[in-house]
Parts: C-alpha cells; sequence; structure tokens
C-alpha cells in the first residue's frame, strides 16, 4: 500500500513536472489529465471513492477536453508530427 | 520578475502549508461528525453510500447551490463563446480519422451505461449526479468529436437541463408543502441497499445527473463547433 502510493505520488510530481516544462501545449494538457489521474488514484489509496470519482472525471477528462477545444480554438493545438491530411489547418 | 513573483508566492504558500500541519494532531483527526453521520445516517436516510446522505439528505441546499454555480458557469461560458452559428462553418472542421471513428462508436454505448449507472446508483455506491453526469456529457460529446458535421439541439438540451433543474427545486417544494424543511428527502425509505430506496435522493440524483449532463454537453459542444473562428 506504501509502496503503491509512493509510486503514485512520483508519477503524480513527474507529469506535474512534464507540465511546465513540455513545449508541446497539448502534451502538457494531456500531463495535466495524468496529474488529475495521479491524485484520484491517491483518493481511492486514502479510501475516498466518491471524491476519487469526481476527480477522474472532472479532472482528468473534463477539464483535460475542455483545455483541449481551447487550445484548438486559438489554433496552438499543433502536433510536432504532422498527420497526413488531419490536424493541418486547426 | 515574474520568476522572483512565483518564488514568493510557492514560499509564502509552504510556509502557510507547514504552520497549518504544524498545529493539527496529523493521524489523530476527532472524527466526531464523521462518526455521528456513520451512526445515524443508514437508519435516518436509507442511503449506503453515506456521502450522498450529507450531499442530498442533509445538506440538499448547498447541492442546490452547487448546481447553481455550475449553471452559471455554464451560462457564462455560454455566452462568451457566442451563439450557434456552425452551419457556415461546419465545413471548416476536418474529418475524423477511422480510429476517432470506430472508438467513438464502441465508447458511445460504454459510456452511456456508466453514466446511467452512476447516476442511478448515487445512494447505493460511490458516485451520483455529478459524475454521472459527466460522463453522460462525454458519451453525447464524443460522437460529436468524431463527426463535426452532425450536432446536437441545443434547444432540446436546454429544455432537459431546465426541466431537471426545475424538479429538483419542485422536490424540494413538495417537502416544504409537507411541513418539512426545503427538500428534506420524501417518501418511503426502503430496504437498505435496494435500487428503489431511500426515498427521494434517487430522483433528486437524476435531476442533477441530467442538468449537469446536459450543461456540459451543450458547453462542450459550443468550444468545439465554431472553432476556426477565433483563428
Amino acid at each position: 500500500m506504501m509502496e503503491l502510493a509512493v509510486i503514485v505520488v512520483a508519477l503524480t510530481l513527474g507529469a506535474a513536472l512534464a507540465v511546465l516544462l513540455l513545449d508541446n501545449l497539448l502534451a502538457a494538457v494531456a500531463a495535466a489529465s495524468a496529474v488529475s489521474l495521479g491524485v484520484a488514484v491517491m483518493f481511492v489509496l486514502l479510501q475516498a471513492p466518491d471524491v476519487a470519482m469526481t476527480e477522474a472525471v472532472v479532472g482528468a477528462g473534463l477539464s483535460g477536453l475542455i483545455l483541449a477545444l481551447a487550445l484548438r480554438r486559438l489554433g496552438l493545438a499543433r502536433l510536432d508530427v504532422p498527420v497526413s491530411g488531419e490536424n493541418t489547418d486547426a | 520578475m515574474r520568476d522572483l513573483a512565483t518564488l514568493l508566492f510557492l514560499g509564502g504558500l509552504i510556509f502557510l502549508l507547514a504552520a497549518i500541519t504544524g498545529s493539527l494532531p496529523f493521524g489523530h483527526p476527532p472524527m466526531l461528525v464523521g462518526q455521528a453521520i456513520q451512526q445515524v445516517a443508514a437508519p435516518e436516510v436509507g442511503a449506503t453510500n453515506f456521502v450522498t446522505a450529507v450531499v442530498l439528505g442533509y445538506r440538499g441546499l448547498d447541492t442546490l447551490g452547487e448546481l447553481s454555480i455550475l449553471f452559471a458557469a455554464a451560462t457564462a461560458g455560454g455566452l462568451v463563446l457566442g451563439g450557434v452559428k456552425s452551419r457556415g462553418r461546419a465545413k471548416a472542421a476536418p474529418a475524423a480519422g477511422f480510429i476517432l471513428r470506430a472508438g467513438a462508436d464502441v465508447l458511445f454505448p460504454l459510456l452511456l451505461i456508466a453514466g446511467l449507472y452512476v447516476v442511478i446508483h448515487g445512494h447505493l455506491t460511490p458516485g451520483g449526479g455529478f459524475q454521472g453526469g459527466v460522463i453522460l456529457a462525454a458519451a453525447f460529446f464524443l460522437p460529436l468529436l468524431a463527426r463535426p458535421h452532425e450536432s446536437l439541439s441545443h434547444t432540446w438540451l436546454s429544455v432537459i437541463e431546465g426541466l431537471a433543474g426545475a424538479a429538483f427545486i419542485a422536490l424540494g417544494l413538495v417537502a416544504m408543502f409537507d411541513g418539512a424543511a426545503f427538500l428534506t428527502p420524501l417518501f418511503d425509505k426502503g430496504v437498505l441497499g435496494e435500487l428503489v430506496s431511500s426515498g427521494s435522493l434517487p430522483l433528486l440524483y437524476l435531476a442533477v445527473g441530467l442538468k449537469v449532463g446536459a450543461e456540459l454537453a451543450s458547453l462542450l459542444m459550443r468550444l468545439a463547433q465554431d472553432d476556426g473562428a477565433a483563428s
């Protein structure tokens, strides 16, 4: 249990660091979602499943989606590797 | 300069947290309220999920406040993002790839079932109207992401949202006409742990789930639809 918690905290902190350091904004949004996912797992370990569900659904799912859609609206959602025919005019 | 301000803010935050945690008897919280609710909630409210018992049974008014905050936020978002003018611009949206289209087709029924399950079993298992509502919104948004040309009707979403919100308040008012306080759980409590139990709590959570789902689906649609307008 304790080891699992330490691993989850390490992953969460790593993802949080990735949010700051990543140049690709879309990847940073994904990393922010990963932070929320780690926090949700921590809530499960702390026996708060209700809060964990809210965190997973809102933090990891909805806010990531809203941030990604906002990036698309602002024209900042560019993938480094151009995918042929897709997302080129985003 | 900005880095310095950030550093100062972070230092102050850490100091505050350290001061608070230093003064708390950590690991030995006097959980009097929690213990009291654990003893009282099951016979009084009839819900096996005590969080629901608190959120809807004891503190229904707070949930109504939460709903109004979400409503205000979604309305403000809709105002800022403007009306629906997607007809002309829908052409600009790029076609989705095969993986997204197939994934949306596979995930839509699963998300729908998961969302409905979480909403309907809110008084029995962890979860409830808010969580299930967000899952429902995601379920209805995913097909739109895969097929940018189609769209849900904003009118219907507003109708569902309004009716669900009105149903929540109406359930509270019915309790008031019965002589109890606003949003007191109605009906028979039933057998603890059964699907149809704990009075009006499942109905309240159904209203919350529909309202949150319709609200967020409409907000996500606004955000996704006329993209390309700003860029």
